[in-house]
Parts: C-alpha cells; sequence; structure tokens
C-alpha cells in the first residue's frame, strides 16, 4: 500500500512537486521566524537582564540601551562621572557598574569598566590574568578566535566605534593579557580593559589642545549600569533623573519589549503570510487528493475486485496525504535552517550576532502536527466519494 | 461450485429494469458459458456472482458460502480470495508496472507472495519480457493477456470472465479461450464466461442463455 501510494504520487510529478513546494515554503518562512524571534529574544533578554536600568547622556532611551547594554549602535555620548556616581549612593541601588568606551580594534569595541562587569556575566578567563595595569585588556572569545589575538599581543586602537577608522591612537598600544571561555552573550566580541585605559589614550590623544588640569574633574564615562535591590525602585528613580538632571536613565527590560513590539508587526506579517500560504498548500493537497480519488475511481474500484475493503482504498488515500505533508514539512524545516544559517552570517558581520542551529522545537512541532491535521482534513474530505464508490457500475462504464 | 436460486436484481435508475435469472447450479471444476445479446443483464449477474452488487431477491452460494449472508469486511475478504474478474477491457493500476501488478494482486487476495508461480504464469502467457514495463505500455492483446494473470494468480475458486474475446481476432481469441480453459483447469476452479461471441459456444458444452 505504500508503495502504491508513492508510485501514485510519483506518477504524477507535477501536481506533487506543486504541492509540496508550497508547504516547504510555509514552512520554511515560519520556521525561520520562529527561530528568529526566538533567539533574537533571548539574546535580548540574556544580555539585558543583569541590570535593571542604564544612565547615559540625553537622547533615545533605546539607542542608549542598545549601545550600553547590547553594544550594537553608537553611543548617546558622556556624562560626568561624578554626577553619575552620586547615584550610586542611593540607597536602592544595589550595585553600579561604570562603562566607558569610544574605540574599538577591527571593528570591536574596546570597553573600560569595572571588574564586577565580567561577573555579571559569569565570564571566567580561559588562559591568561586579568588586566592590571592601563593598556592591558581581556578579550571575548569570539574575538580572540575571529582576529587571531593571542595573550602578549598588541594592538592599537582606532577612534571612534567604526572599523578602519581613521584616526588611529598610534601611541599606545593595548597588550592582551587574557582570554575568556565562551559565555554565549555579548561579552564574547568585547574587548575589556579598566577605565582608566579609555580616559589615558583619549587624554594623549587631546594633548595639544588642552590644558593638563582639566582632566582630572572632567572624567566621563559613557553610562552606568545600575542594578536595583528592588526592581520597582528602577521606575521611580528613572523618572527622577529623567526630570531632574541633564542625564538620561532607561529601563533595558522596557526598551527591549518596545523593540520587539516594533519587530514583532513585521513577524506577524511574515507569518501571517505563511499561514496564507499553508492555507493554498492545504488546498493545493486536497485537489490533488480529490484528483487521484477521481481519476483512479476505476482503479480504486478495481482494488474493490481484488477483495481491498473501503478502508484500504482510504488508507490509501491518506498515506499519499501523509507522505506530501511529511515531504513538505522536513524538506521546509531543512530550509528553513538554511536560511538561518545564511542569515546569520550576515547578522554575524553587521552586528557581530550569530544565530545557532537548533533542533526543532516544541512550537515547530505543533506546527508539523497542525500541517498533518490540516494534510487529514484533506484526505478525509478527499475520501468521502469512496464510501459510495459503485464498483459494479465504475467497473463497467466503458 | 456455484450455485444461484431464484436470482433477481433491480436497478434503481430512469429505467428500473428487472432482471431474473435461471437458476446456475454448477459443480466443482465446471464451466458454464453465458450466452445473450446486449443489455439482458449478463454483466450484471456475473457481478452478483462476483458479490460486487447485493441481489435484491434470491441467493447465491459460492463454495458453500451464501454471500447474501456476508458482513461487509467478511465479504471482501471472501471476494479477495476466492473471485478472479477478468473485464471485458483490461482495468490496471498505471502507475505500477506489469509485475507489481500482479503483486499487488496477491497481496490483497491476503495469499503469500509466490514468486515461482507468477513467473510461471507470466511465462505461460508470453508477458515475462515485459515484466517490469508499464501496463500502458503494451499493447492491447499484450494487456488482455495481463488481465487473465490478475484474474488466476491468486488461484480464485471461480474465475469470472466478461466478454474477454470481444476485442479480439480469430486467432487470438483461440488463445485466451484456450488459456482460461487451462487456467481454471490448474486453479481447479469454475469458469463463467459471459459473452455474445458465437465464436466461443462450440468450446463450451454448459451453456444458458439469458
Amino acid at each position: 500500500m505504500l508503495y502504491l501510494a508513492y508510485k501514485n504520487l510519483i506518477s504524477k510529478p507535477l501536481n506533487t512537486i506543486l504541492s509540496v513546494s508550497l508547504l516547504l515554503l510555509s514552512i520554511s518562512l515560519t520556521t525561520f521566524v520562529l527561530q528568529v524571534r526566538n533567539q533574537l529574544n533571548q539574546h535580548l533578554e540574556n544580555n539585558t537582564k543583569p541590570f535593571d536600568m542604564v544612565i547615559g547622556a540625553k537622547g533615545s532611551p533605546l539607542q542608549l540601551v542598545l549601545s550600553s547594554v547590547l553594544h550594537i549602535d553608537d553611543p548617546t555620548g558622556n556624562i560626568p562621572l561624578d554626577e553619575a556616581l552620586k547615584i550610586t549612593k542611593n540607597p536602592m541601588v544595589k550595585e553600579t557598574i561604570p562603562i566607558s568606551y569610544g574605540d574599538n580594534y577591527r571593528g570591536y569595541r574596546i570597553l573600560g569598566t569595572s571588574n564586577e562587569y565580567l561577573d555579571k556575566y559569569d565570564a571566567t578567563l580561559q588562559e591568561g590574568k586579568l588586566y592590571e595595569k592601563p593598556f592591558e585588556v581581556v578579550i571575548g572569545n569570539e574575538v580572540a578566535k575571529k582576529i587571531n589575538l593571542q595573550i602578549g599581543d598588541t594592538f592599537t586602537s582606532a577612534h571612534g566605534l567604526a572599523e578602519n577608522g581613521l584616526e588611529t591612537h598610534d601611541e599606545k598600544p593595548f597588550m592582551v593579557t587574557g582570554i575568556l571561555k565562551p559565555t554565549g552573550a555579548i561579552i564574547d566580541h568585547l574587548i575589556i580593559t579598566n577605565l582608566q585605559s579609555i580616559w589615558e589614550v583619549h587624554e594623549h590623544n587631546d594633548e595639544h589642545n588642552h590644558h593638563e588640569e582639566e582632566h582630572e574633574e572632567q572624567r566621563e564615562i559613557t553610562s552606568l549600569l545600575v542594578k536595583f535591590r528592588n526592581p520597582l525602585g528602577a521606575l521611580q528613580m528613572s523618572r527622577r533623573i529623567n526630570e531632574k538632571t541633564t542625564m538620561q536613565a532607561a529601563l533595558p527590560k522596557f526598551e527591549i519589549e518596545r523593540l520587539m513590539r516594533l519587530l514583532g508587526i513585521g513577524f506577524r506579517t511574515i507569518n501571517g503570510i505563511a499561514i496564507a500560504i499553508l492555507l493554498v498548500a492545504g488546498l493545493s493537497i486536497f485537489i490533488n487528493l480529490i484528483k487521484t480519488v477521481r481519476e483512479r475511481k476505476q482503479e480504486l474500484a478495481l482494488l474493490r475486485t481484488y477483495g481491498a475493503n473501503t478502508f484500504q482504498l482510504i488508507k490509501l488515500v491518506f498515506l499519499e496525504a501523509l507522505f506530501l505533508s511529511l515531504l513538505g514539512s522536513i524538506l521546509g524545516w531543512v530550509l528553513g535552517r538554511i536560511s538561518i544559517w545564511f542569515f546569520s552570517a550576515f547578522t554575524e558581520n553587521i552586528y557581530r550576532y550569530h544565530f545557532v542551529f537548533s533542533f526543532p522545537t516544541n512550537k515547530e512541532l505543533l506546527i508539523l502536527i497542525l500541517v498533518i491535521l490540516t494534510t487529514f482534513l484533506a484526505a478525509i474530505l478527499a475520501s468521502l466519494p469512496l464510501f459510495k464508490l459503485n464498483v459494479s457500475k465504475t467497473i463497467s462504464d466503458v | 461450485m456455484i450455485r444461484t436460486k431464484s436470482l433477481q436484481f433491480t436497478y434503481h435508475d430512469t429505467k428500473n429494469r428487472t432482471f431474473c435469472f435461471p437458476d446456475i447450479d454448477l459443480p466443482s471444476k465446471e464451466d458454464i458459458l453465458v450466452l445473450g445479446p446486449s443489455g439482458v443483464g449478463k454483466t450484471t449477474l456475473l457481478h452478483l456472482l462476483a458479490g460486487l452488487l447485493p441481489p435484491k431477491e434470491g441467493d447465491v452460494f459460492i463454495a458453500n458460502t451464501c454471500l447474501n449472508t456476508l458482513t461487509r469486511k467478511q465479504l471482501d475478504y471472501f471476494i479477495g480470495q476466492n473471485i478472479g474478474l477478468i473485464f471485458q477491457r483490461a482495468y490496471f493500476i498505471r502507475s505500477l508496472s506489469l509485475l507489481e501488478n500482479l503483486t499487488l494482486r496477491e497481496r490483497l487476495s491476503k495469499k503469500k507472495s509466490d514468486r515461482y508461480r507468477k513467473e510461471e504464469l507470466i511465462t505461460q502467457l508470453g508477458l515475462l519480457d515485459l515484466q517490469n514495463k508499464r501496463v500502458y505500455q503494451l499493447s492491447e492483446g499484450q494487456q488482455q493477456r495481463l488481465s487473465i494473470a490478475l484474474g488466476v494468480i491468486h488461484k480464485p475458486k471461480v474465475i469470472l470472465a466478461d466478454e474477454p474475446t470481444s476485442n479480439l481476432d480469430d486467432t487470438n481469441c483461440e488463445k485466451v479461450i484456450s488459456l482460461l480453459k487451462k487456467e481454471a483447469q490448474s486453479c481447479k476452479s469454475n469458469l463463467v464466461i459471459v459473452t455474445h461471441d458465437k465464436r466461443v459456444k462450440s468450446h463450451f458444452d454448459n451453456h444458458i442463455s439469458l
């Protein structure tokens, strides 16, 4: 029976190809969107979780979160260190981590921060030791792999965050003292040093234009990452900072939710298209099966004279349906994963973020079940005429 | 063994034709020819004997089993085991090869696939070289022979042939008749041929006319 179902499908390849490719397209779209959305969401959540609030210069709150927490956008500006440190004294605040950057090495950001930053992401050293003096850095695992930096290597940073920046700080080279274990978090893509290094690079750079004494007071940082004792504190305090100071406070959780809502419209649109295609695929399978039953009426009647019962004929229709839906689903899933892989290469280049291959998720299995149910519905409708098949008449009609 | 008792059938179509059939009592291994012009219900009788139509009145006994008393499922099984139908126009599963058609027939009759028997049969019918060909690639004569093979492959108790010779020339007609008789003999089955073909008449002792 299985063989016959297979042979029947092969004998009309065009119909089969149409049904399978519609299904394939729909499944690959849905699984692709599902994967991108899941992985992106998880990535964003994992990386913003350690902090309740970011304080930086006035500007777009989303930009502040993207730049200071996820390290993908440009920073909104700098804030004075002493003003930021006032926040630290507030009793609601559990801890704060200052970060400062403005330089990169071959596209990887050099981040000046305190040691607590590493603890926040549970980052530990794979080899080497932590930076102690200015101009010593530890590098994230991906950085080490991608640009092949090793312990003891030195490099000079380029000013700004753009790769191939015009201005380089040739005079002060950085030295790699440690490489971090892979964490799966954004820290894998960072070059980390202490705040002092960042300040000194720029002091050095600005020497010609500024007076020495100004620097001590004018210490600036890019932003301050804040963890509260009680998450409720974040809301109150961000409002106060935004109203009373020249700084801006943004809540990563809130901003990420907003970002996902905006992206959600896009995801939903693609999902809508995928569902429409799925319906057309279901219809195509239905038409395919109905045609099978009609065109092969005499063959089916013949099978009845061979001793096949109605149930066996219905089984034949179901097997054809199952074959179509499984083939479409599996190929679609594979295509979805391949698209993720291509998409990943693209995001890796631009956002320093890549997607990982994952095995079928529960939701994807749910889609598979949905597809099989749809095709079974098509099969049931298509096999209704079989119950009324008049063998004698069908066989004698010439 | 085939026995019928006051068999009647009515078609519920526009004409509402009713057919009454003479009783048949055919002991094992004997052949019978059912003659009559078109439209007297020859095919109807054959389908009644094959269990494809339920009679309106009367009973059909095949191998001491009354077909009317069987459930639908039992009937399907009984047909698969005991009935071999050969049609005027050859029917096959188009997507399968000649050999695959035979195997399917065996499978559906719930009998073991017997490679030796299949080979012997298609050799006898001169189809050995064509066994992997698709059925629609065969000539009409070849198709008719395959149709006979499909009718007897599972060694049925009863072989029912519906106008097996009407599309054939004299030579092929002779061939087909002798093949059917030979197969019926080797399967120890009853052979029932319904036809209006006068050429067949001389080959059989038992006739009934409708």
